[in-house]
């Protein structure tokens, strides 16, 4: 009998916060010094240094937290977790065990128009440790000649977001991912780069037999730094057990690294170390109190959610695409959206632009939106142009290209590049009239009533007008002839 | 008295005020005190003469201007060698912090300069202060003033023996099962472990987070207090550190202890007692009744799991604190082929056998499968310790007992018996379980002519009770800032 197999998906999610400082002392948390130049006694573990949290910190893993429906502890703690390597300061970090800041909430997710409910375990705060750069042997610490160590990232604030084993796909997984994304982006609590590190995926997978409830052997799955790379990631492993199940051979618990060139996961050591991580309270910190007035102090600074904005943007007539590409647009395009639409300008008009001509200029110039030129207050002016029928919707593209490029406001844009149409009717009847006069055959089937003519007149009028004539007005006024 | 060196800080400090004596002299007396004994009783690490020099000199030009920056103003001070002091090497006694010069000054140290103190070196101890009689430092043992061939307890084995020999006016130490109290007994000091939170902790080379409180050790009961208000006060940089407010201690001495209830622990006063020190503390306490206290016996059950719980929780603690000890940033290191080679090879060669034993111990505690059966247990004990003293301070102001068990012991003599030496922090551990503050008197000599020292206990934040009834105990006992017979007339300078 063949068993088919169901995948189980649990995601760690780490994400470093953007605070002034570290977690536990004074030091700058922002990256791009000079190596080992944001260090002091406590960071990097000196004799008898001691930490004292960063408050900025805990009020954000709450923000993260009630993000997440989570209940938030009124008392929590830190705890010891006890494991050597050479970029940990202290060879212990200071992390979370039983007494998390966050336990128990849900993210909702949506892939295939299906909604999920992932369930989320915790969220807990620790440190972040040193980066290693290991010289010679291909840059691996096996082979390599000597490594060495930069302590700027130690003690940076981290925040461990884990779910339950909730997501039963590849696709459910990068949705997930996303979507918490887009959450803490929301907060302004991270800049969650994957590809920096700043947030980072970890994923458990484990298959079971269709339609039982009990867990088989996880694997731990690291080293994704995409959105694509963790859905790959996971579609490999999900594969790699199902064959091995197949073939009646165990899974075996372990860590695999995601070799995103060889599209495959690889074990990390042959032997694997058994790690008791020996967790007790950290003595030199008090417990951490998060009072309910705090609590809701946070809740009620909570920025509008991903969730909340796409609803609304619903409501605003815009459709699924067009809300899922607005909010995957990059730095600035929500907002310019915003500001436009808060100036009154149509947002079906706007979110065409945004995610059509704009967006395309964006991956040309490989730039995000924020760092152009390019305003609410400029696509407002933009839509009114274009509304007063002073732009064609093709000079209103000219016009957008010309504002990002930096050659100004919309209306100096189509003032300089001559892009202003006319539809002032008696400019236009004047030219409408010299088109009948040059079209004697035309101008008869006009008056016959013919009304599949209008469309080669427009066109003239286009032609001797050098496409400024709004065609929209011409094709008015000849359809009034037309009538008689 | 024969020389500035033996002077109280109280007399120095009023004689300096007064303009009879110099910073430097002082100095100069304190330092020819310690080229004199040093070489018996090997109780400094480092003596940082250019440094005292100049202290010292900018004190005295201070002074000339009529200003003076605090209490030690120009006093010779011993730091205890596990806090760590800014350009001048630090080892907490351990081969794997040889040559190891700190870039900063512990919170400690910084009072002690702000307050005008002349910090004359860093004194011996047993290794990262686990110990109960310097005998564990990596850079040999310190002998005790009062018998060459005994221990000066421990660990602040250096600190105490050098204040009674007259190579410091006063000096700190750090007090985690006893270790401030213990050698201030056993060498005839007074020694005082303040409320944990007291004073701050930054900068003080960790043994057990929990439990380790910095604190004096002095001539006399008011020498203490009048150095605890230096280094007592809030931390910014010690998340324990006590945020209320800080009394002036010395304000609380001389006013005698008539109405006072004072408490004799049961369970600390017979069986593993020697009879000199019973004898000898029975009769404080007889004197402390006839000036007017009410003296009575009372029992606190939980004293006699209090050892063991302390021996599990303070390894367990030190097995993570001194995990950053791997040859990665500082230090000792010894290489190997992989960085994991490097820091056991490390780690091997840097601790010594008592500190090894403890993280070994520790390691295990804190072990899957056995958390719950040894920390958790142990835990638990410390909430009941913390119970039976709430108790107790229902009906009594202070509790007292012995310091120590026994008067200085032989060199040698318990080093092939680790549990031996843990009995002797029997008396004082339970302060520490507590969190509370303890203090040390001396009382007199046993038959051998070694200090014996009398413990008085008082709940958190009750330092000004302790103080109060310790300098009536000082009083009573007649002690009087008694000389060790090494620096005695015919040894003078």
């Amino acid at each position: 009998m063949i068993v088919e197999y169901e995948p189980v998906i649990g995601i760690e999610t780490h994400v470093e916060l953007v605070t002034d400082s570290k977690m536990f002392c004074g030091c700058p948390a922002h990256f791009g010094a000079d190596p080992n130049t944001n260090v002091c006694p406590v960071c990097l573990g000196l004799p008898g240094a001691l930490p004292v949290p960063n408050e900025k910190a805990i009020e954000w893993i709450v923000a993260i937290g009630l993000a997440l429906e989570c209940d938030i502890a009124y008392h929590s703690q830190f705890h010891r977790k006890n494991y050597f390597y050479a970029d940990q300061p202290k060879n212990y970090q200071i992390s979370q065990y039983d007494v998390p800041v966050c336990s128990g909430g849900a993210l909702d997710i949506e892939t295939d128009g299906q909604s999920t409910r992932v369930r989320i375990n915790r969220v807990h705060m620790e440190e972040d440790t040193g980066k290693m750069i290991h010289v010679g042997g291909g840059g691996r610490i096996k082979d390599a000649d000597h490594s060495l160590l930069d302590f700027n990232r130690a003690g940076v604030p981290l925040v461990e977001i884990v779910t339950e084993p909730d997501l039963a796909t590849p696709q459910q997984a990068r949705a997930f991912a996303q979507e918490l994304q887009a959450i803490v982006l929301a907060l302004g609590v991270s800049d969650a780069k994957l590809e920096e590190g700043s947030m980072r995926f970890d994923a458990n997978v484990s298959l079971r037999p269709k339609g039982t409830d009990e867990l088989g052997t996880k694997v731990e799955v690291k080293n994704m730094n995409s959105f694509r790379s963790l859905e790959r990631a996971l579609a490999y492993e999900i594969d790699r057990q199902t064959a091995a199940l197949a073939a009646g051979e165990p899974i075996a618990q372990e860590t695999r690294h995601w070799d995103e060139s060889a599209g495959i996961t690889g074990g990390m050591r042959s032997k694997e170390e058994s790690s008791d991580y020996r967790y007790f309270p950290e003595p030199d910190l008090v417990p951490i109190e998060i009072s309910y007035a705090l609590r809701e102090t946070i809740r009620e600074r909570l920025p509008e959610l991903p969730a909340a904005r796409r609803s609304r943007y619903g409501d605003l007539g815009l459709d699924p695409a067009s809300i899922a590409a607005l909010a995957s647009g990059g730095a600035g395009v929500t907002e310019r959206f915003e500001d436009a639409v808060v100036a009154g300008s149509d947002p079906k008009t706007i979110a065409n632009w945004l995610t059509g001509e704009v967006a395309a200029f964006l991956r040309r110039e490989s730039v995000e939106l924020a760092d152009t030129p390019l305003s609410g207050e400029h696509l407002s002016q933009l839509e009114r142009l274009y509304a007063a029928g002073d732009l064609s919707a093709t000079a209103a593209k000219q016009v957008l290209g010309g504002v990002m490029a930096g050659e100004g406001s919309p209306a100096e844009v189509a003032a300089a590049r001559d892009l202003i149409q006319i539809s002032d009717i008696g400019a236009l009847a004047a030219q409408i009239d010299r088109v009948l006069a040059d079209h004697p055959e035309e101008h008869q089937r006009l008056k016959d009533g013919d009304a599949k003519v209008i469309g080669y007149l427009v066109g003239q009028v286009m032609r001797i007008t050098a496409g400024k004539a709004d065609p929209k007005v011409v094709s008015t006024i000849l359809g009034e002839k037309a009538e008689g | 008295m024969s020389s500035l060196a033996d002077l109280t800080l109280a007399e120095a400090a009023a004689s300096l005020r007064a303009g009879e004596v110099s910073s430097r002299e002082l100095l100069q007396a304190t330092l020819d005190r310690a080229l004199l004994t040093e070489a018996e009783l090997h109780a400094y690490l480092t003596i940082d003469h250019e440094g005292a020099r100049a202290a010292a000199a900018a004190a005295d030009e201070a002074l000339v201007r009529g200003e003076t920056t605090g209490p030690l103003h120009g006093i010779p001070v011993a730091i205890k060698d596990n806090m760590v002091t800014s350009g001048l090497e630090t080892t907490a006694g351990s081969q794997i912090l040889a040559g190891y010069v700190p870039p900063y000054d512990a919170t400690a140290v910084t009072a002690l300069k702000k307050a005008g103190a002349v910090i004359i070196g860093k004194t011996n101890l047993d290794e990262f202060a686990m110990g109960s009689s310097t005998e564990n430092s990596g850079y040999g043992p310190t002998a005790n003033p009062w018998d060459t061939g005994r221990v000066p307890g421990g660990s602040s084995g250096g600190s105490a023996a050098a204040v009674a020999a007259g190579s410091a006016l006063t000096a700190l130490g750090s007090d985690t099962g006893g270790s401030i109290r213990q050698p201030a007994a056993l060498c005839g000091v007074v020694g005082m472990k303040p409320t944990y939170g007291l004073v701050s902790r930054y900068g003080l080379i960790a043994f057990a987070s929990s439990l380790d409180q910095i604190g004096p050790i002095s001539r006399t009961v008011e020498d203490a207090a009048t150095t605890l208000e230096v280094i007592a006060g809030h931390d910014p940089l010690d998340a324990t550190s006590y945020r209320g407010e800080y009394p002036q201690y010395r304000a609380s001495l001389g006013r005698g202890v008539a109405g006072l209830r004072i408490g004799v622990v049961a369970e600390l006063a017979g069986e593993g007692i020697s009879p000199d020190v019973l004898t000898a503390c029975r009769s404080v306490v007889d004197s402390l009744a006839e000036a007017g206290a009410a003296v009575r016996e009372v029992s606190l059950p939980s004293m006699e799991y209090a050892l063991s719980a302390y021996y599990l929780i303070a390894p367990a603690e030190c097995s993570a604190n001194l995990a950053r000890f791997d040859g990665v940033r500082y230090g000792l290191r010894v290489d190997g082929a992989t960085v994991e080679e490097m820091t056991a090879r490390t780690r091997a060669a840097g601790f010594g056998p008592e500190v090894t034993r403890r993280i070994l111990l520790g390691t295990y505690a804190l072990s899957a499968g056995y958390y719950d059966s040894f920390y958790g247990q142990a835990q638990k004990v410390r909430t009941l310790v913390i119970q039976d003293f709430t108790r107790a301070y229902q009906g009594f102001d202070v509790l007292v007992s012995p310091t120590s068990p026994m008067t200085a012991f032989e060199l040698g003599s318990r080093t092939e018996d680790p549990l031996s030496m843990y009995l002797v922090d029997v008396c004082t551990i339970p302060s520490n379980l507590a969190g509370a503050p303890s203090i040390s008197v001396p009382v007199g000599l046993d038959a051998a002519g070694l200090p014996i020292g009398f413990q008085i206990m008082a709940p958190a934040l009750g330092e000004e009770v302790l103080l109060r009834v310790a300098a009536e105990v000082e009083r009573a006992s007649g002690w009087n800032n008694r000389r060790p017979p090494l620096v005695g007339d015919d040894r003078g300078v």
